[in-house]
C-alpha cells in the first residue's frame, strides 16, 4: 500500500498527562482523511507532532516509506508537510505575496523580488482555482480569501501533504462549499490532505476515509463511504448520540421573567432593543430565534445588568430588576452563560477552580468576613469539575489550557450548581462537538424539568428548533412572534427571522432568509 | 533537568554572566576587575558597617518594588512610586517634627500619615483611569514631578525658607541603638522588619482576601469580573491606592529611619523608578520582590566603595552594576538555552 504519511503507535505526554496515547493514522496518496475527535480528544496535539512541534514519547514517523525524526517545522517543510493553521498567521497589512514569501524571500543582488515571486503564485493559484489576486493587501480581503492564502502559503513551499486544522469554523457556507471544491481539486493535482474537524457533515462531504480518536486514544480509521453520521458520533464520543434532543412534555407554571416595552441602544446609542416584551415561565425552555445583530446581545446584557436600559422594565419572580448591578441580578436567581466565553465568561489567566468560584466567591462557605477559604474552592471545582464532566488535569490548570468544550462546561457547571430561577444560556453550543453539545442540551433539560425557566439564544435552527419548547423570533429588536416547535418549520421561522409577518405569502425579491 | 533545578540555575548564571561582561568592560577601559569586585563585595559585605548599610539600602527597594508590583496584580501600571514616595517621606518627617507624642502613638503616626499620603497621591491618578479612562501612566508620571516641586515648597515653609525640615523628635524615629551597636554604627533602622511585613501583608492580601481575588481578576479581564459582579471602578481604586501606601511607606523609611528629615530635593531619588526593575525581576510576586529588592540594594551601596577602593570611575561602574541587572532580567534567555540543552540530552 501506497502510504504518504505514516503515524504508528503515537504517544505523547505532557507530564502524567496522556495527550495522545497509541494512534495510527495511515494517509494514503491523493485521498483526503479526516482527523475526527471531541475538543480536547487530541487531534490538534498529533498534528503538532506530525509538524514538528511536539516529540512523540513512543511511535513511529514515516513518510513516503522512510522513518523520519521531525524535529521542528522546518523538517517537517522540507518533508513537504504543510498546515493551513486555525488561525491565519498572516500580517495583515502586508499584500498576498509578502505574506507567501515571508521568511522564504527569493532575494535578486540583495533585493527581494517581489514580482518573480508574485508571478509565481498567480500561476499557483491559477492551477488550483484559488482566485488570488497575489497584490492585494491581507486586511482587504475576507476570511475565506485569507484561508486561501494559508493553503498558498504551502504550496509555495512546495507541500504536497496539506494539513486542514478545523478549517470551516470561520468561514459562511458558501466559502464552506468553495473551501471544498478547493480540497477536491487539490487531490486531482496529486496532494494529499489530513483535515482536523469534529463537524460530521463536512466529513461525510468530503473526506475518504475518517481516523477516529477519543480522549487521547486512537480507535480506529473507517472509510467514510462505509459509515454513518450516527456511527462516527458514537466512535467519537464512545455511546449512542441522539441528534433528535428526547425530552418530556413541558410543564410550565407561573411567569418568572418578565420583560415589558424594554428599549436598549448599543454602544454607538442605536437603539437595538425596541420594546420589546417577553415572558419565560418556571418549567419551560423559551429558546430566541433570529439573525445575529437583531438585538439579541443587548437584550441579554440589559437583562443581565451588563448594561443599561433605555426605557422599560425586567423583573425576576415579580422582583423588579431593571438597571440593577449585575450582582444583585445574579442574587436574584439569575444564571448567566454568556455569548462569548472567553470576554465574559472566565478569567482565562486564573485557574479553572478559581473560575468556578467566580459567581459565588464572596459567599459562605467559600470566603467568611473576607477572606478566602481555599478548600472550599477546591471542593466546588472538584464537584463541578466532576458533576459537568469538565475534562481537565485538575482544578489548578489554567482555564485558557483547556479546550472550548470543557471551558464551557466549567462555565455551565458554575451556574447550574447555584440552581438558578432563570437560567440565561448564550450559544451555549457554540464551536463544541457533538457530544458536549448533547451533554449542555440535557442540562437545560434537566433544569427546566426542576421547575426552572431556561431563556436559550441560538443563531442554529436546529438547536432552537430541538430544545425549545416555546420560539420567540426576534427582528429588529422585537419580538415578532411567538411559536411552538411542534407547530412550525424552518422555513416558517426563516421568514419570520427576515423579518416577514406570518401568514404573508409573499416573499420579497431579494430577501434572504439565511440563517448562521 | 528538573524545573527546580532549573529554577535555581538561572539566576546563578544570570549572575556569573553579568560578572564577567561586566568584566571585559573593566578591562576594556583599563582596569582591573578582580580589584573592582572584591571592592564591590567589600562595599557590600565587607564589614559589618558594610552589611548594616546594604540592608538599609534594600529597605525602600523593598516597598517600592512592592508597590509596583501590586498595582502590576491588578493590570496597573504604577510609575507614580517616586512621587508617592517623596508625598509620604514628607508627610512622616512633618509629623516627626510638628507633634510632640508618647513614641507608641507619634511612631505609628507619622509611618501611617506617610502610608496616607502616598495612597492619597496615588488615589488620583487611580480616580481618572476608573472614571474617566485617563491612562495612570501619564497622571503618574505627571504626579512624580508635581510631588519633587511640591514637597520642596512645602519643606521651605516648613522650615522657613531654608532646605531642610530639621531632625525629626525621636519618638517619631526607627533609629535603633540595638542594630547601631551590632553594625559599627551604620544608619540601619526597624524599617526593614516594616518592610517585611508588607511583604507579608501583599503575599495575604492577594492570596488570602476575596479583595485580593477581586483584584487579580479585574487585573486579568474587567469583562469576567463585571459579569461576576465585581466593581471594576473600586478595584482599580483601591489597587492604586494600596500601591501608594506601600510607595509612601518607602517614603517614611527614608525620613524616619535612615536620614531623619525631609530636604529640598534637585531631582529624583530613583528608587521609585528602581522599584519597577525590583517587580518585574521579582515577577510581581512578594517573594520575587525580596530576590529583586536584595539585588538592587546590594548592588547600589556595594558599588558606592568601587571608586573609593579600586579607582574605578562612577561612569564604569554604573555600567558594570546595570549590566549585571540586564542579564538577571533576561534570564528567560538563559532558561531557553538551559531547555534547549535538556531536549537535546533526552533526545540522545
Amino acid at each position: 500500500m501506497d502510504y504518504v504519511i505514516e503515524m504508528l503507535g503515537i504517544r505523547k505526554e505532557f507530564g502524567s498527562f496522556v495527550a495522545n496515547d497509541n494512534i495510527t493514522l495511515q494517509l494514503k496518496k491523493g485521498e483526503i482523511h479526516a482527523l475526527l475527535g471531541e475538543n480536547g480528544a487530541g487531534k490538534s496535539t498529533l498534528m503538532n507532532v506530525l509538524f514538528g512541534l511536539y516529540q512523540p514519547e513512543a511511535g513511529e514517523i514515516k513518510v513516503k516509506g522512510k522513518t523520519v525524526k521531525i524535529t521542528d517545522p522546518n523538517v517537517a517543510n522540507d518533508l513537504g508537510i504543510g498546515m493551513v493553521h486555525q488561525h491565519f498567521m498572516l500580517v495583515e497589512n502586508f499584500t498576498v505575496t509578502e505574506n507567501i514569501i515571508l521568511g522564504n524571500e527569493l532575494t535578486k543582488a540583495g533585493v527581494v523580488d517581489i514580482k518573480d515571486a508574485a508571478k509565481k503564485i498567480r500561476k499557483l493559484s491559477e492551477m488550483y482555482g484559488l482566485d488570488v489576486d497575489p497584490n492585494a493587501k491581507i486586511e482587504d480581503i475576507s476570511v475565506g480569501m485569507q484561508q486561501r492564502v494559508e493553503i498558498l502559503k504551502t504550496l509555495y513551499r512546495g507541500a504536497d501533504i496539506l494539513i486542514f486544522d478545523e478549517p470551516t469554523a470561520s468561514l459562511t457556507p458558501q466559502e464552506i462549499n468553495e473551501l471544498i471544491q478547493i480540497m477536491k481539486r487539490l487531490i486531482q493535482e496529486g496532494k494529499s490532505i489530513i483535515l482536523i474537524t469534529h463537524k460530521l457533515k463536512e466529513i461525510m462531504d468530503v473526506s475518504d476515509r475518517v481516523t477516529v480518536i477519543r480522549k487521547g486514544e486512537g480507535i480506529g480509521t473507517v472509510v467514510t463511504a462505509e459509515t454513518n453520521p450516527n456511527e462516527l458520533a458514537s466512535l467519537m464520543v464512545g455511546r449512542q448520540v441522539e441528534f433528535k434532543t428526547v425530552k418530556s412534555e413541558a410543564n410550565p407554571t407561573d411567569e418568572t421573567l418578565v420583560i415589558k416595552d424594554l428599549v436598549v441602544a448599543d454602544y454607538r446609542g442605536i437603539d437595538k432593543v425596541r420594546g420589546l416584551n417577553l415572558t419565560v415561565r418556571k418549567g419551560e425552555i423559551l429558546g430566541i430565534a433570529g439573525i445575529d445583530g437583531n438585538g439579541q446581545s443587548e437584550l441579554i446584557e440589559a437583562i443581565t445588568g451588563l448594561r443599561k436600559t433605555k426605557a422599560g422594565t425586567v423583573s425576576i419572580n415579580g422582583q423588579d430588576i431593571t438597571n440593577k448591578k449585575p450582582r444583585k441580578i445574579t442574587e436574584s436567581g439569575v444564571g448567566h452563560i454568556p455569548q462569548d466565553r472567553h470576554k465574559h465568561g472566565l478569567v482565562l489567566d486564573f485557574s479553572i477552580g478559581h473560575n468556578i468560584a467566580l459567581q459565588t466567591y464572596y459567599q459562605e462557605p467559600i470566603s467568611k468576613n473576607g477572606f478566602m477559604n481555599y478548600s472550599k474552592v477546591s471542593e466546588l471545582a472538584q464537584k463541578v469539575i466532576k458533576d459537568f464532566d469538565v475534562r481537565t488535569q485538575g482544578e489548578h490548570t489554567p482555564a485558557r489550557a483547556l479546550s472550548g468544550g470543557n471551558q464551557q462546561k466549567a462555565i455551565i457547571g458554575r451556574e447550574v450548581i447555584r440552581d438558578p430561577e432563570l437560567l440565561i444560556a448564550a450559544l451555549p453550543t457554540r464551536g463544541l462537538d457533538v457530544g458536549a453539545i448533547e451533554f449542555i442540551h440535557q442540562r437545560l433539560i434537566e433544569q427546566r424539568d426542576n421547575g426552572k425557566a431556561v431563556l436559550l439564544l441560538s443563531f442554529e435552527l436546529d438547536e432552537v428548533m430541538n430544545v425549545s419548547d416555546r420560539i420567540a423570533v426576534i427582528y429588529d429588536g422585537q419580538i415578532v412572534d411567538t411559536l411552538l416547535p411542534k407547530e412550525t418549520s424552518e422555513q416558517e421561522l426563516g421568514l419570520l427571522m427576515a423579518g416577514q409577518k406570518k401568514n404573508s405569502n409573499k416573499v420579497k425579491q431579494g430577501e434572504t432568509t439565511h440563517v448562521e | 533537568m528538573s524545573n527546580r533545578v532549573v529554577n535555581i540555575l538561572v539566576p546563578v548564571i544570570s549572575v556569573i554572566l553579568g560578572l564577567l561582561v561586566g568584566a571585559i568592560v573593566m578591562l576594556v577601559s583599563g582596569y582591573d576587575p578582580i580589584a573592582g569586585y572584591s571592592a564591590l563585595w567589600n562595599g557590600i559585605f565587607g564589614d559589618t558597617y558594610a552589611i548594616g548599610e546594604t540592608i538599609r539600602q534594600i529597605t525602600p527597594y523593598l516597598l517600592a518594588g512592592l508597590s509596583v508590583a501590586f498595582a502590576f496584580r491588578t493590570g496597573l501600571f504604577n510609575i507614580g512610586v517616586e512621587g508617592q514616595l517623596l508625598v509620604g517621606w514628607f508627610a512622616a518627617a512633618y509629623v516627626g517634627i510638628a507633634f510632640d507624642l508618647p513614641m507608641y502613638i507619634h511612631l505609628p503616626f507619622a509611618i501611617i500619615a506617610a502610608a496616607l499620603a502616598g495612597a492619597a497621591w496615588a488615589f488620583i491618578p487611580g480616580l481618572l483611569k476608573a472614571k474617566l479612562q485617563v491612562h495612570e501612566v501619564i497622571v503618574t508620571i505627571m504626579m512624580n514631578y508635581i510631588a519633587l516641586h511640591t514637597t520642596n515648597a512645602l519643606i521651605k515653609i516648613v522650615s522657613d525658607g531654608g532646605d531642610n525640615t530639621g531632625t525629626i523628635n525621636a519618638s517619631a524615629s526607627l533609629k535603633s541603638a540595638f542594630f547601631e551597636s551590632i553594625t559599627d554604627y551604620s544608619r540601619l533602622h526597624y524599617g526593614i522588619f516594616i518592610a517585611l511585613a508588607m511583604v507579608l501583608l501583599m503575599w495575604f492580601i492577594l492570596d488570602k482576601t476575596t479583595t485580593g481575588y477581586e483584584l487579580k481578576a479585574v487585573g486579568f479581564n474587567k469583562h469576567a469580573s463585571e459579569y461576576a459582579g465585581m466593581n471594576v471602578n473600586k478595584n482599580i481604586i483601591l489597587s492604586m491606592v494600596i500601591s501608594g501606601a506601600f510607595a509612601g511607606l518607602a517614603g517614611a523609611m527614608e525620613a524616619l529611619g535612615t536620614f531623619q528629615y525631609a530636604n529640598v530635593k534637585g531631582g529624583f531619588t530613583g528608587i521609585g523608578f528602581d522599584g519597577i526593575a525590583v517587580a518585574l525581576l521579582g515577577a510581581n510576586t512578594p517573594l520575587g520582590v525580596i530576590f529583586g529588592a536584595v539585588l538592587f540594594g546590594s548592588l547600589k551601596y556595594g558599588a558606592l566603595n568601587m571608586p573609593n577602593e579600586a579607582g574605578i570611575p562612577v561612569e564604569i561602574v554604573s555600567i558594570v552594576i546595570a549590566i549585571i541587572i540586564f542579564f538577571v532580567a533576561c534570564g528567560y534567555v538563559i532558561r531557553y538555552f538551559l531547555e534547549k540543552a535538556t531536549k537535546k540530552k533526552e533526545a540522545k
